[in-house]
C-alpha cells in the first residue's frame, strides 16, 4: 500500500471473471505520518481510506470485466461501514463482486476483511468512460502488471 | 399489479427523496423533477434491477446529443415507462427467455 501515490492495492490473489469477482491484498504501512494524527496514542486506518481501498479493489474487478476498454470512476458510495479498528501493519485481505452493469455505470458490492474479521463494507457505483488520456491507459497497464493483474484472464474469451 | 410508471415513480421517490405525489406521467425527470446524472444512476439501476433489463442510457444520450432524439421522448416518465415495456417485451421475445 502506497498511501502517498494512492496506490492501495498490492497484489491481485484472484479474479474469477465467470463469477465477476476479484480477491486482493493491501498490506498497511506500519508507519505512515498519517498514523501520527489518526490518532496519537491509538493510530487506526482512517474510513475514508478503507473505503477507497475497496474502490480500487473494485475498480480492478471492472477493469478485468470490461478487458480495459474503459475506466471505472467512483460515483457512489451507499452503505460504507467501518466495522472494526484496521491497525498500522495489518495486512487486508478485500473482496469485490460485480453487482451490476448498466449502460455506463457499474455496481459492486466489496468487503475487507482482516483474517477472517470483517472490517469494512460498502456499495459503490462506478461512472465507465473511455480512458480520457493516453498516458493514463500506459500507467493502468503499468499498474496491473505491478500488482499481478491476470492478463491471460482478459485475452481468453 | 402496479403499473410501469408507478413502478419508477416509486423508485424515483425513494430515490431522489422527492414526494411521491409530485411525481407524474407527464413529469421530466430532469426539467420538472431536478434528477441530475449522478441520481440517474442510482434510478437506472433500480430500474434494471426490478425489470430485469439494462436500460440503453448511453445509447439514448448519443441519440439525444446527435438530434436524433429529444429528452421528451426519454425522460418523460411516462416515455420512459414505455420504453422499459419495450426492452421487456424484448427480453421476453428473445431466444431462450
Amino acid at each position: 500500500m502506497d498511501i502517498d501515490y494512492f496506490r492501495l492495492i498490492d497484489r491481485i490473489v484472484d479474479l474469477d471473471l465467470d463469477e465477476k469477482k476479484i480477491t486482493v491484498e493491501a498490506q498497511v504501512p506500519a508507519v505512515h505520518t498519517i498514523f501520527e494524527g489518526h490518532f496519537p496514542g491509538f493510530p487506526i486506518m482512517p474510513g475514508v481510506l478503507l473505503t477507497e481501498a475497496m474502490a480500487q479493489s473494485s475498480g480492478w474487478l471492472i477493469l478485468g470485466v470490461l478487458k480495459f476498454e474503459r475506466m471505472p470512476f467512483l460515483a457512489i458510495v451507499k452503505e460504507a461501514k467501518m466495522r472494526g479498528f484496521v491497525s498500522p501493519g495489518s495486512l487486508l485481505t478485500i473482496e469485490a463482486k460485480l453487482e451490476h452493469e448498466g449502460s455506463g455505470f457499474a455496481v459492486t458490492k466489496v468487503k475487507g476483511r482482516i483474517g477472517k474479521d470483517l472490517k469494512c463494507s460498502a456499495e459503490l457505483t462506478f461512472g465507465l468512460a473511455p480512458f480520457p488520456d493516453p498516458a493514463l491507459r500506459v500507467h493502468m497497464d503499468a499498474m496491473a502488471n505491478k500488482i499481478g493483474f491476470p492478463l491471460q484472464a482478459i485475452t481468453h474469451d | 399489479m402496479s403499473s410501469t410508471f408507478d413502478q419508477i415513480a416509486n423508485i424515483i421517490a425513494e430515490t431522489c427523496d422527492i414526494p411521491r405525489d409530485t411525481i407524474k406521467p407527464e413529469s421530466h425527470a430532469i426539467d420538472d423533477l431536478g434528477i441530475d446524472s449522478l441520481d440517474f444512476l442510482d434510478i437506472a439501476f433500480a430500474i434494471d434491477k426490478a425489470f430485469g433489463i439494462k436500460m440503453p442510457l448511453e445509447k439514448w444520450t448519443q441519440e439525444v446529443n446527435d438530434g436524433k432524439a429529444t429528452t421528451e421522448q426519454y425522460f418523460v416518465l411516462q416515455n420512459l415507462a414505455d420504453r422499459i415495456d419495450e426492452l421487456v417485451a424484448a427480453k421476453n421475445a428473445a431466444p431462450g427467455a
